[in-house]
């Protein structure tokens, strides 16, 4: 204002949240060490000869890997029936999951729009968050073993165990995903008397749309994985292959059915990348 | 029977504490007006506006819309015949124009023509009519995020006016020219005002360009700290009265308007005003 007022003070050049952060880095690494020694965490001991031995046995009976040709059109059907598994229990999971998250994500709530969210459509919320938890925190393994007994052998217990801990799983992340969006664009359609639905075709779903997509396909890809360990409790596909190839010793079985697992991989990431290109 | 009735209603953000964003405020609105609001930035205005549009619940007073008394919980029927254009507009950056600007017809048409018109826009003459009106026709199967600022402005406008056209009575629109030179928001303004009177509908307006404001416009509401310092017709505000309104802020009488701002700005304390001196 006048000339006898002190220059206004420099801001200090240092970041002033920086002793925050080291503190945090500590506290982090303190807390993990006890950690590390109560699983009994020693990874030197992979480097023992004794180990040594032992692994470069195991990896050496994967050579050669099994290619014959009665063998390879058994593994192209039942690497069929893995994909038909996985993406038949990702279709469940799929029907499950975005009811439970239109019905979570707070960003289709039209009682929160002046600020706070009235108590039962909070209840209601909370509740299909509930239901999510319980869906995912069962491993589909487990819900397969249960199924298993329920339908008896074969892939359509892998089917029912995939969607159904998948749908916790994906209900949970579509939740999540729309609300991490800009809400904008969904409060200024239901502010102006919008449904909830067209808000989110209209709001949310442009906006998160690759975000959703890509998870999805991510899911899948571990859909395809998860139907590995479920085919060793007898849910079919390429596991139960696995299983019997292990329990034989035939690491030239193993080993080529672990190529066509990262071969699916591969193109599971292929197809992600792809379709984000298109919708981005 | 007034459209807006304000009567000692005061207004608060929900981020804010304790600080009134408006205090006692009393306004009528009559169907078929054309009001601008001016004042200072922190002034209020934005929050008046979201007040009228049921996106605030006011913390006093009473507020009555279309001769009913909308809270606690404002019918979907209601909230379906105002139509609120905030100033940074709401759209989709990966949204086509044609979808965003028919987007302003959802409140008054069914779930499944919203869906099947995502697929086979319904109607694109109708978006395309509306964003002619801004010169914006070309950009009709562009998508959003390849848009300028000023040109995501008018797109936003021009669903207010889709909106309008399908049985929307009020409009309220939050600084419709921030992000426009003054050629492209004298024809905006324009458009706004020709299609509010068309439908007969009323219009209610913030404003940071007063001269804008007082040429165009019949009513003028000035707001200053919260509270209404004026509401005259525009030919009786005067010199005086727009002096005593920027008071302290004299550079947005005369300056350009300040970068736009999603959330309004409660007013600083006095303390930090006179720190901002260089």
């Amino acid at each position: 204002m006048n000339a006898v007022a002190p220059p206004p003070p420099h801001p200090s050049a240092r970041d002033p949240a920086v002793w925050r952060r080291v503190g945090v880095v500590l506290v982090g690494a303190v807390l993990l060490w006890p950690l590390l020694v109560w699983t009994e965490f020693r990874p030197w001991l992979l480097a023992d000869p004794q180990s040594l031995r032992v692994t470069g046995r195991f990896l050496g009976e994967f050579f050669p890997p099994r290619l014959d040709a009665e063998f390879l059109r058994l593994m192209a059907l039942e690497t069929w029936r893995t994909v038909a598994i996985a993406t038949a229990g990702l279709s469940l999971a799929f029907v499950i999951a975005v009811p439970l998250a239109l019905l979570s994500t707070a960003r289709l709530s039209v009682s929160a729009l002046p600020g706070r969210m009235r108590p039962l459509p909070f209840a209601l919320r909370q509740c299909a968050r509930g239901v999510a938890i319980a869906l995912r925190s069962v491993p589909e393994l487990v819900w397969a073993l249960v199924f298993v007994r329920v339908v008896g052998l074969g892939p359509t217990s892998g089917v029912i165990a995939i969607g159904i801990a998948y749908g916790g799983m994906l209900g949970k992340v579509y939740a999540e995903i729309l609300e991490s969006a800009d809400p904008a664009p969904t409060q200024a359609l239901l502010r102006n008397g919008a449904s909830r639905l067209q808000a989110f075709f209209y709001g949310a779903l442009p906006q998160s749309s690759t975000e959703l997509v890509s998870y999805t396909v991510y899911r899948w890809e571990c859909a395809i994985r998860s139907s590995v360990v479920l085919g060793f409790v007898g849910a079919g596909g390429l596991g139960q292959q696995l299983d019997t190839a292990a329990k034989m010793f035939a690491g030239g079985e193993v080993a080529t059915i672990l190529v066509i697992f990262m071969l699916l991989v591969a193109a599971a990431d292929r197809l992600s990348a792809w379709l984000r290109k298109e919708l981005g | 029977m007034p459209l807006v009735r304000l009567r000692g209603v005061a207004l608060r953000h929900p981020a804010a504490r304790d600080a009134f964003a408006l205090r006692d405020v009393g306004l009528d609105v009559e169907p078929g007006e054309v009001v601008a609001v001016i004042g200072p930035s922190g002034a209020g205005k934005t929050t008046l506006l979201h007040g009228m549009a049921l996106a605030l619940r006011p913390t006093a007073g009473e507020l009555g819309l279309f001769g009913q008394s909308p809270w606690p919980r404002p019918p979907r029927a209601l909230r379906s015949r105002l139509f609120l254009a905030p100033q940074v507009p709401p759209l989709p950056p990966r949204q086509r124009v044609v979808t965003a600007v028919l987007a302003g017809r959802l409140p008054h048409e069914g779930l499944g023509t919203s869906l099947r018109s995502l697929f086979w826009p319904r109607a694109p003459a109708a978006a395309a009519d509306a964003l002619a009106r801004f010169e914006l026709a070309d950009k009709l199967y562009e998508r959003v995020d390849r848009l300028s600022g000023g040109e995501r402005q008018r797109v936003g406008l021009a669903r207010a006016l889709v909106a309008l056209a399908h049985g929307s009575e009020l409009l309220l629109v939050d600084e419709p020219l921030s992000a426009l030179d003054p050629t492209r928001a004298a024809q905006a303004i324009d458009s706004l005002l020709d299609a509010a009177r068309e439908h007969r509908a009323t219009l209610v307006c913030t404003l940071h360009q007063v001269e804008v404001a007082l040429a165009r416009f019949e009513r003028i509401v000035g707001l200053r700290h919260g509270q209404v310092a004026f509401d005259l017709p525009a030919a009786q505000v005067d010199d005086a009265r727009l002096r005593h309104l920027y008071a302290d802020h004299e550079d947005e009488l005369f300056g350009p308007a300040p970068a736009p701002d999603s959330q309004p700005v409660p007013d600083a304390p006095p303390a930090a005003r006179t720190m901002t001196c260089r």
